[in-house]
């Protein structure tokens, strides 16, 4: 039996941030998930009572509450949209750790995250077995997403999947360290995904880099930021992988720390200070300086080296391009002029906006993994507003986002290609 | 009927999937918008039909046990909390919109449907819904009609209430209830409808609405007046009145509002007014133009410092977006929000504004008055930590206090809130003892177990 007492005084901690909450219940009109489900402990209004209900002891036990906080793609459209300014996700994310801390860790989460992804060697080196191995699992459906579909004896049989690349970024890039005419200089954090999935995005943000004369510093051995094991609440990883990342990225050898993952540098930007009480004051300012010098890639290019425009006008026939808004780019740091830049600097292209770009696609990192069947069903929203918009190349800034329209378009059988922003605009360099 | 049987019975009436009854689930539907104590439902049910919806209804009855229907929950006098132990019926599956005629000027929807929704696919077709309560963007029909729901647009398109030519509703027994049609005209049998609206749920559950539409103007200005005095601004909102005119929208801020707003927009809104309002009028272009230029002299004449007259959408926009982000900036300032709306004849708003002002002074609180001054319709809006016992207290008597006046100075307790079980303990004081006793043996021979909504408006 759990000691609710000690919960609720575990709970309290988020009261000054609860109260905020006047249920008004605008959330409903911008939950993804509430809108596929329609039940309020999915939505933020209702997740929040559920929280003060664990303080006020009325729970007799803790797991209800915990699926339902699990249940949450913290795609932030609550707290974009919240008229009393409720921080949705700050309390989210606390509420996971302090319920994960109460009731320990899923046994598998705790496989993954401690013994896997918290030894970033030992990470690299199992995807790349895995990358080896994953013809036996899975076979190509469609060449031009990319994707492939599990044989008959894999787990994930229902996906279209992307498979783990057969050379990572970081095993044909290594250690890089340039300068440029421009003198700024940057960090880039790959990212996981970009890493062994899209290394293609890490290469178009070298070449954009090199085009725009900006000197870059890719140092080896990169950890993951963190958010996968801080999304399950495992805080003693996220710490671990903070810590990690702050030992390679050395805020005084570079102008900005960038990366071309939504989710990672939102992560960086706004989460690793958040979540810093376990940190030395030295390790505390280092982390600070480096979270203020974070930006996403097209932020950069836009913001700093003022990219604005076609760098060949192409006079052909263009394709019809449009883009999605990844909910850790718009909503979480307001970044949405910035790509679409990018995308009109490709003279190739026509730009058209889909309805609702800033759409969540469903993805919600391990939310797809926990709740496929909501995840794809509110993809399938996202698939139809790409689909109507007519275009035959779609762009985000998110890997995972790609990996998640990747899946909706391929199940669908729709032929259209799916981008990062910035392989777009390396296009046009060529 | 035992607990467990009863809840296989809803099960099998409903799908497994439209039963929720664990704990998370209890208390997520126990509360709504109002600032009161949550009340916990010992099942919650999703119909997904209508038949559905009346069997659920009937099954509630044969057990005596207390229905709260449910749409999306943002009732701010506490109407959709349940009673404890009680069922919550949940309007959220029956969302079509069932009809819209364009040529009969109607249209018939499920209660579940999203105000804000209907009223976009109406527009797609030329045509109007005018009602827009607050919370429109989540908000239901069936709620907006069991509250009778207004908006901003009451002065001049009325409220919910007028656009109700028909209802088919479940009484307690699951028999369908027909009142009203789909003609502008009928007198055919008791004005049920009339009494269903604005009965918070407590003489029956609505299962289809007849609503009528209007053809959508075909253009409308806003302006923005400010003021150095709000006895100027409340004497500007008369003068438009008294000259014929009635504006869309005729909206007051106070001093207070105007700063919050200002702090937390940034739409430069001049900090160091007293007042401003907000002034909308539509209709043919021709009569626009010539509104327009009237309240704009006007509003000159009455003594505004300054009048702002929005000259293209953008413009128009930005004057809408201060008062948009009123409750917003107010809702910031402190945790708990508690939003009052008592109404009075408009003619005494000056005196209502004095009187709050008053009693935010004399009980020491943060209270941001703005509403729909054109209506009379204010909302004294109190800014407080719900946790703070001391100050909590001086809120309740601030309340009484406020009611007690709108009251004195011939108003009505609620102008769109509802009474609820917030204001119920004061409605005889506005009504007396008659009119209660006669609401509850309506109640009584209508719901002789008294399950439909217990102790809302009229008290148990």
């Amino acid at each position: 039996m759990y000691d609710m007492k000690k919960l609720a005084a575990l709970v309290k901690e988020l009261e000054d941030q609860l109260v905020v909450c006047m249920r008004c219940g605008m959330c409903q009109a911008v939950c993804p998930l509430f809108a596929e489900t329609g039940r309020e402990a999915d939505v933020a209004r209702g997740k929040l009572a559920l929280l003060d209900g664990l303080i006020q002891e009325m729970f007799k036990d803790p797991k209800g509450v915990n699926e339902r906080m699990m249940r949450c793609l913290l795609c932030g459209s609550c707290a974009a949209n919240c008229p009393s300014g409720v921080k949705v996700l700050d309390i989210f994310l606390k509420a996971r750790a302090i319920l994960v801390g109460f009731m320990g860790l899923h046994p598998a989460k705790r496989i993954v995250f401690r013994g896997m992804l918290a030894h970033p060697r030992l990470f690299n080196s199992l995807v790349e077995t895995a990358s080896r191995l994953q013809g036996f699992f899975v076979k190509p459906t469609d060449d031009l997403l990319g994707t492939s579909c599990g044989r008959f004896f894999f787990p994930l049989a229902d996906r279209h999947l992307k498979t783990f690349a057969p050379d990572s970024f970081h095993s044909i890039v290594g250690r890089l360290d340039t300068n440029g005419p421009s003198g700024l200089k940057v960090a880039l954090f790959v990212g996981c995904m970009i890493d062994k999935i899209y290394p293609n995005i890490g290469h178009a943000v070298l070449s954009a880099l090199e085009h725009n004369g900006v000197g870059v510093l890719v140092p080896v051995e990169q950890g993951c930021c963190g958010i996968p094991a801080l999304s399950s609440g495992d805080l003693k990883t996220f710490h671990k992988l903070m810590r990690y990342n702050l030992e390679r990225f050395s805020p005084g050898d570079f102008d900005c720390l960038v990366t071309a993952c939504a989710t990672c540098t939102s992560t960086i930007k706004k989460l690793w200070p958040m979540f810093a009480d376990d940190l030395s004051g030295v390790e505390k300012s280092r982390m600070k300086e480096l979270a203020e010098k974070t930006l996403d890639i097209s932020q950069f290019l836009v913001d700093r080296t003022g990219v604005f425009t076609a760098a060949s006008a192409y006079e052909g026939e263009k394709a019809l391009l449009s883009y999605h808004d990844p909910c850790h780019l718009k909503k979480s740091l307001g970044i949405a002029a910035q790509p679409r830049t990018l995308l009109r600097a490709n003279s190739h292209y026509v730009f058209k906006e889909m309805s609702e770009p800033d759409r969540c696609c469903g993805c919600g990192g391990s939310f797809n993994l926990q709740y496929y069947g909501i995840s794809a069903s509110i993809g399938k929203r996202k698939r139809d507003s790409i689909v109507e918009s007519g275009c035959s190349t779609v762009a985000t800034s998110c890997p995972a986002c790609m990996l998640q329209i990747s899946d909706m378009l391929s199940q669908a059988g729709e032929r259209i290609q799916v981008k990062h922003a910035i392989e777009i605009y390396a296009d046009s360099l060529e | 009927m035992g607990g467990n049987k009863l809840v296989n019975k809803f099960c099998e009436l409903l799908g497994k999937e439209n039963v929720f009854r664990d704990e998370a689930d209890r208390i997520a539907y126990s509360y709504d918008a109002a600032v009161l104590d949550p009340s916990l439902p010992s099942i919650i049910v999703r119909p997904t039909t209508s038949e559905a919806l009346g069997q659920a209804v009937r099954l509630c009855n044969e057990n005596a046990l207390p229905v709260t229907v449910r749409g999306s929950g943002t009732n701010l006098s506490g109407g959709t909390i349940p009673s404890a132990g009680g069922v919550v019926i949940l309007t959220t599956a029956l969302n079509q919109i069932l009809e819209i005629n364009e040529e009969d000027l109607y249209a018939v929807v499920q209660p579940g449907v999203i105000t804000a929704r209907f009223a976009a696919a109406v527009e797609s077709k030329g045509l109007f819904y005018p009602p827009d309560p607050g919370s429109q963007a989540v908000s239901t029909l069936g709620g907006n009609v069991a509250e009778n729901a207004g908006g901003l647009r009451g002065l001049r398109y009325g409220v919910t209430r007028d656009y109700v030519m028909g209802l088919d509703f479940f009484d307690v027994n699951g028999e369908l209830i027909k009142t009203g049609a789909r003609t502008v005209k009928c007198v055919t049998g008791y004005n049920l409808a009339g009494l269903l609206v604005g009965s918070e749920g407590t003489l029956g559950v609505f299962n289809k609405i007849i609503l009528k539409l209007i053809p959508m103007p075909a253009a409308s200005k806003a302006m923005m007046a400010i003021f150095s005095e709000v006895s100027k601004a409340s004497e500007t909102v008369s003068a438009i009145i008294a000259n014929r005119i009635v504006p869309v929208t005729l909206e007051f801020m106070d001093n207070f509002t105007i700063r919050a707003v200002e702090d937390f927009a940034h739409v430069g809104l001049p900090v160091d007014a007293a007042a401003l309002l907000l002034i909308e009028v539509d209709g043919h272009p021709a009569q626009v133009e010539e509104d327009a230029a009237r309240v704009e002299e006007l509003c000159r004449q009455m003594g505004a410092m300054h009048v702002r007259v929005a000259q293209d959408a953008q413009e128009r926009d930005k004057v809408w977006e201060a008062r948009r982000a009123a409750l917003s900036a107010l809702s910031r300032i402190k945790p708990t929000t508690v939003l009052e709306d008592a109404t009075v004849p408009r003619s005494k708003i000056p005196e209502m504004i004095r009187s709050i002002d008053e009693i935010s002074r004399t009980f020491d609180l943060t209270i941001g008055t703005f509403g729909h001054a054109g209506d009379g319709n204010l909302h004294p809006t109190i800014l407080t930590d719900r946790r703070d016992k001391e100050e909590w207290a001086r809120v309740q008597q601030a309340i009484d206090a406020i009611f007690d006046r709108a009251l004195a100075l011939g108003g009505t307790l609620s102008g769109e809130h509802g009474i609820g079980i917030a204001k119920s303990k004061y409605m005889e004081n506005e009504t007396g003892r008659a009119t209660i006793l006669y609401s509850r043996r309506i109640k009584a021979a209508l719901d002789p177990k008294n399950i439909l909504n217990p102790g809302k408006i009229i008290g148990e």
